[in-house]
């Protein structure tokens, strides 16, 4: 018994310090792979009786809601025809332009779309997606839904890769205001599953229900390089006090972080470009 | 005991492989339901301390494997369930009918803490107002998986028929 705690604290003391490309998390990334037709199994058993739960528990905000979409609909319709235009206009100018851009989201990206079939538990805002290193996927690779934005992996194994979301406390992104154009960082907020634009000056221009989407810019402090304008989520709350230097910016994710069943990895086309 | 040992095996397996794709995302009321700690306390309570150490071990490493974790922490916590639960098992908790749910029940706890602790030591995300605000919650959740849980350990592993000791008096 003592030996195995011991061996278990070595374990951890190892773990903990080893990077992600040393032997043991190779062991590890062997044993992920064995596992993963096991879990892929057990998540298609169950996603029948999830499925079934999932519409029950979706009808009873379901009329509400309704009303709501409704409107959204009559607003992004709007929004939807003169951004039309607006995007044209832009591909016409940037043509004449000769513009050198960093990788474009969507079109510069290839989507590998594929299921999350482990979780790691309560604490962790951390999935398990049954896609690898033989998929394309490598470390930093942003992953998203239809909605937005979701995370990006932060370890990879052949068969299998961890995301981390963008409610976990280790993540960050850099973003801007849709709207107003005002850059920040979104990063988790004060209660689990809550998200804020930080280091937004307070002379920025934000308000709510304004979109926030990925900036598609990186800096020494986040270096991951998310693709520009993929949505994250629109403001609910902005405040700002005398003794603050940043605003105060609540938002609510597109994405339902709890309801996670498939995502996609951005595999991009073009080189990401290296800072000199 | 080799039988013992495959029968053990196979149920902390799929007891990993089940915790690991579909309990982890489930919550009620708060909870959620550790189905491979349940079954390493039936486990543990049906073969005792050295076995339960050694399941836990096992079955926690692979636990930690298959999510990318910090190789060694389910592992450390799960093998300190297992003995503890499985000396209870051979001593006080012996033929008690309650033993299973009450062991459950302080495992729980103890397990919740024990990880918020060794997150917490390790620099993790340790959000001590979520586990606490879930803890009742997920004993509940614990102590219904017990039933089943248990009566499939019992009928893969039965219980083993203690010797009555012979004790001498002296004086």
């Amino acid at each position: 018994m003592a030996g195995l705690v011991v061996l278990a604290l070595i374990l951890i003391t190892i773990s903990f310090r080893e990077p992600t490309s040393g032997p043991l998390h190779g062991v590890q990334s062997a044993g992920a792979t064995v596992l993963r037709p096991f879990e892929v199994a057990a998540e298609r058993v169950a996603r029948p009786f999830r499925d079934v739960y999932g519409y029950f528990a979706g009808l009873v905000h379901v009329k509400q809601e309704n009303e709501k979409l409704k409107a959204q609909v009559n607003e992004l319709r709007q929004k939807a025809l003169l951004g039309e235009s607006a995007r044209a206009q832009n591909e016409e100018f940037r043509k004449q332009l000769k513009f050198v851009d960093s990788p474009l989201f969507p079109s510069d990206y290839n989507a590998v779309n594929t299921r999350i079939i482990g979780w790691r538990n309560e604490f962790d805002e951390r999935v398990v997606i049954a896609a690898g290193r033989n998929a394309g996927i490598h470390q930093e690779t942003p992953v998203v839904t239809n909605d937005g934005l979701v995370g990006s992996v932060t370890q990879v194994s052949p068969s299998a890769a961890l995301v981390t979301l963008l409610t976990d406390e280790s993540s960050a992104v850099q973003a801007r205001d849709q709207d107003t154009g005002a850059f920040g960082v979104v990063r988790h907020g004060e209660g689990t599953g809550s998200l804020i634009v930080d280091r937004v000056t307070k002379d920025k221009l934000v308000k709510e229900g304004d979109v926030i989407v990925t900036a598609g810019t990186r800096s020494k402090q986040y270096p991951s390089l998310f693709p520009g304008n993929i949505p994250i989520g629109y403001v609910i709350s902005v405040g700002q006090s005398d003794t603050a230097p940043f605003k105060q910016i609540q938002i609510q994710p597109f994405v339902d972080f709890s309801s996670l069943d498939a995502v996609t990895a951005l595999i991009t086309k073009k080189k990401n470009p290296q800072a000199p | 005991m080799a039988a013992d040992i495959a029968k053990a095996g196979t149920l902390l397996f799929f007891a990993v492989v089940l915790q690991l794709s579909i309990m982890a995302q489930v919550t009620i009321l708060g909870g959620h339901p550790n189905l491979l700690l349940v079954t390493l306390v039936c486990v543990a309570l049906l073969r005792g301390a050295v076995f339960g150490a050694v399941a836990g071990f096992s079955a926690g490493l692979l636990a930690d494997t298959g999510v990318f974790g910090t190789l060694g922490f389910t592992a450390l916590l799960l093998t300190l369930a297992g003995y503890w639960i499985g000396r209870y098992g051979e001593t006080t908790g012996r033929d008690r009918a309650h033993a299973p749910l009450l062991s459950v029940a302080v495992v729980t706890l103890l397990y919740q803490v024990a990880a918020l602790v060794l997150r917490y030591m390790l620099g993790q995300n340790a959000p001590g107002g979520a586990v606490f605000e879930g803890l009742a919650p997920t004993m509940l959740l614990n102590l219904i998986l017990t039933f089943p849980v248990y009566a499939l350990g019992r009928r893969l592993l039965r219980p083993r028929e203690w010797a009555p000791r012979e004790v001498r008096l002296l004086g």
